[in-house]
């Protein structure tokens, strides 16, 4: 800062440690004084679980604390792994993670480019209000429709007896389940997520569509040549951030939608961690099945970005 | 500009997907305050669609506002706002001035132990455990604290911070002010648009949050609002009946309650919502692009 400019220090930078500690703590400590709440917080609330992330070498029990219990070593990891449910685990959490970034990644980006073609402005302003609404309903209000309208005299049972089909509880199909949840994902997030899409198109240089119309291009011709194109960079870096969090498929939803009947289909990773680690207390197996799960997205998240930056040129990091 | 014939359907057949796309959106949070005016026989006898109340009345609201876990469901989120929103405020602040700053030796190591935690956490399990062995279970203190801040949040302040130009902190230094004095005379009123994001998140995610009250609260009396809901509308729990005094009168609305506790709920969000709108992008965009 300021400071500095006045007295540089010399270029050989040979003045000791020592001095240079002092001045620097003398300098900024205010800077340092600030960031101590932020640093205790980080300590007890982020850096204190992920020491406690060794419970999942060790068999956890709540009178021994987490340094007094015995080490296990890989069991928990070995007893995951041959779980009678691991695959079908991992086959859901993949499925409605793939199921999610086929139709709901795109979904925002078709919005955003249908909201760019509307002329009025008062209309493009009403539909954005108007898609943007659900994604500040509760997850708790927005789960408890969807179980209110699936159910046997649900609004859905009705249109469907309208067209001639039959009323049923559609929560207690498995083969439903993955329509209802990314039907309702959709009404959920579409609005919000085409936000960073429009703003992206806000950027991009007007000229390009003025040379574009002198020479005779059409809007469909636009639309392709020119805001697709610029719209790239932005839908590479959230496709790799997406595939970053492929196996964090979000429990929140899942537990207040699912029942014993669709585990088949329904139960992920995450809510299993939760049933057997919250639940049933089996707090060491839980914590080792979350770390599973960890690894496994931070593996995606650096192979998304490795293979982003090669053939895209626009990365994370 | 001359507008051809393909211009024409091209902004038709976008006006009629847009105006489809509403109705979609819509209705289901429309069905809600029919249903919720409605009377509950009417209602439960007619499935389905509904355009406007069956026999409107205000039963259910003047039930609902009467009920003590729903009222004792708002105090408690409303308690948990007012002091989380001041700490979540502060220390967002705090860490991105401090990453946003210069000339500092220990930045990068700090910098560094802060963004970590943004890729890699202990996950459900060991923060459960942990939140226990702080003495915070069965507290609202295990609301507040655990997410008293968002590393993500603070990247976003960060980003507005160095938006500022340097200058105006270089000559407040020369006049003799303080990093303190600098950022909360000087940085502060220039982000106002970005702290307003960020309490709009903060905010949005206290009083939609349901999932660590539902793992760390015992007491039905210290639950906040969206837990109660759920204990309402999903879980089917009884606690709304056999916390009533008046049991047979609540069963009259069983079902007209629920819409009206959904009401209840959201049109506290839903007001605000016109007011913070105009921050949206600006708050997507510096959180997402340049984060």
């Amino acid at each position: 800062m300021t400071g500095q400019a006045v007295k540089p220090s010399a270029p050989g930078n040979n003045q000791s440690l020592g001095y240079r500690l002092k001045r620097d703590f003398y300098r900024n400590k205010f800077k340092y004084l600030i960031i101590l709440p932020v640093l205790v917080y980080l300590a007890l609330f982020c850096y204190k679980p992920m020491y406690g992330l060794i419970i999942a070498f060790k068999e956890f029990r709540p009178n021994l604390g987490i340094a007094g219990s015995p080490w296990v070593g890989l069991k928990q990891f070995h007893n995951f792994f041959n779980d009678p449910y691991f695959f079908r685990l991992l086959r859901n959490t993949f499925t409605i993670s793939f199921l999610s970034i086929v139709f709901c990644f795109p979904a925002p980006i078709l919005l955003a480019l249908f909201i760019n073609e509307i002329r009025s402005n008062t209309f493009k302003k009403t539909v954005q209000t108007i898609t943007y609404m659900p994604y500040f309903i509760s997850m708790v209000v927005a789960c408890s429709l969807i179980r209110t309208y699936t159910q046997q005299n649900g609004i859905v049972s009705q249109i469907v007896m309208a067209f001639g089909g039959e009323a049923t509880n559609w929560l207690n199909k498995s083969e439903y389940f993955y329509a209802i949840y990314i039907i309702s994902e959709l009404w959920q997030t579409v609005g919000w997520n085409s936000i960073i899409y429009l703003a992206a198109l806000t950027g991009i240089d007007q000229e390009q569509y003025e040379a574009a119309r002198i020479d005779g291009a059409s809007r469909m011709q636009q639309l392709w040549r020119i805001t697709l194109p610029n719209l790239i960079p932005t839908i590479m870096i959230l496709l790799i951030l997406r595939m970053g969090s492929i196996l964090n498929v979000g429990f929140e939803k899942l537990i207040l939608i699912y029942n014993q009947g669709i585990y088949n289909v329904a139960d992920v990773i995450s809510t299993y961690v939760y049933r057997r680690g919250i639940i049933d207390a089996a707090y060491s197996y839980g914590a080792a099945v979350g770390l599973f799960n960890s690894i496994v997205n931070i593996i995606f998240l650096l192979v998304a970005n490795k293979l982003s930056t090669r053939y895209t040129e626009s990365g994370l990091f | 500009m001359k507008r051809t014939k393909s211009d024409y359907i091209m902004d038709t057949v976008i006006t009629v997907i847009m105006v489809a796309l509403c109705f979609v959106t819509l209705y289901p949070m429309y069905y809600v305050i029919v249903a919720s005016f409605s009377n509950n026989q009417a209602l439960l006898a007619t499935p389905g669609v509904l355009w406007y109340p069956k026999g409107f009345n205000f039963g259910a609201y003047a039930m609902a506002f009467k009920h003590p876990l729903l009222m004792s469901g708002y105090k408690n989120i409303l308690f948990v706002l007012v002091v989380s929103l001041p700490i979540n405020i502060l220390l967002t602040l705090f860490c991105g001035y401090f990453m946003a700053s210069k000339n500092l030796m220990f930045k990068a190591p700090i910098v560094g132990l802060i963004m970590f935690t943004m890729f890699f956490n202990g996950g459900m399990i060991p923060n459960y455990l942990n939140v226990r062995s702080l003495g915070l279970y069965d507290s609202l203190w295990a609301l507040i604290l655990p997410g008293a801040l968002s590393v993500y949040n603070s990247v976003i302040c960060k980003t507005a911070i160095e938006a500022v130009p340097d200058s105006l902190s270089e000559s407040a230094y020369i006049d003799g002010a303080n990093d303190l004095i600098i950022l909360f005379r000087i940085i502060f009123p220039l982000i106002v648009p970005t702290t307003m994001v960020l309490l709009l998140y903060y905010g949005i995610g206290h009083w939609n949050g349901w999932f660590n009250a539902s793992i760390y609260l015992q007491d039905n009396y210290k639950l906040p609002i969206q837990n109660v809901l759920r204990a309402v509308l999903i879980a089917n729990s009884n606690i709304l009946n056999a916390a009533a005094a008046e049991n047979d009168k609540m069963d009259q609305f069983a079902e007209t309650i629920k819409y009206a506790a959904i009401v209840i709920s959201t049109v506290p969000v839903l007001c605000i919502y016109p007011f913070v709108q105009k921050y949206f992008v600006k708050g997507v965009m510096i959180g997402a692009v340049k984060g």
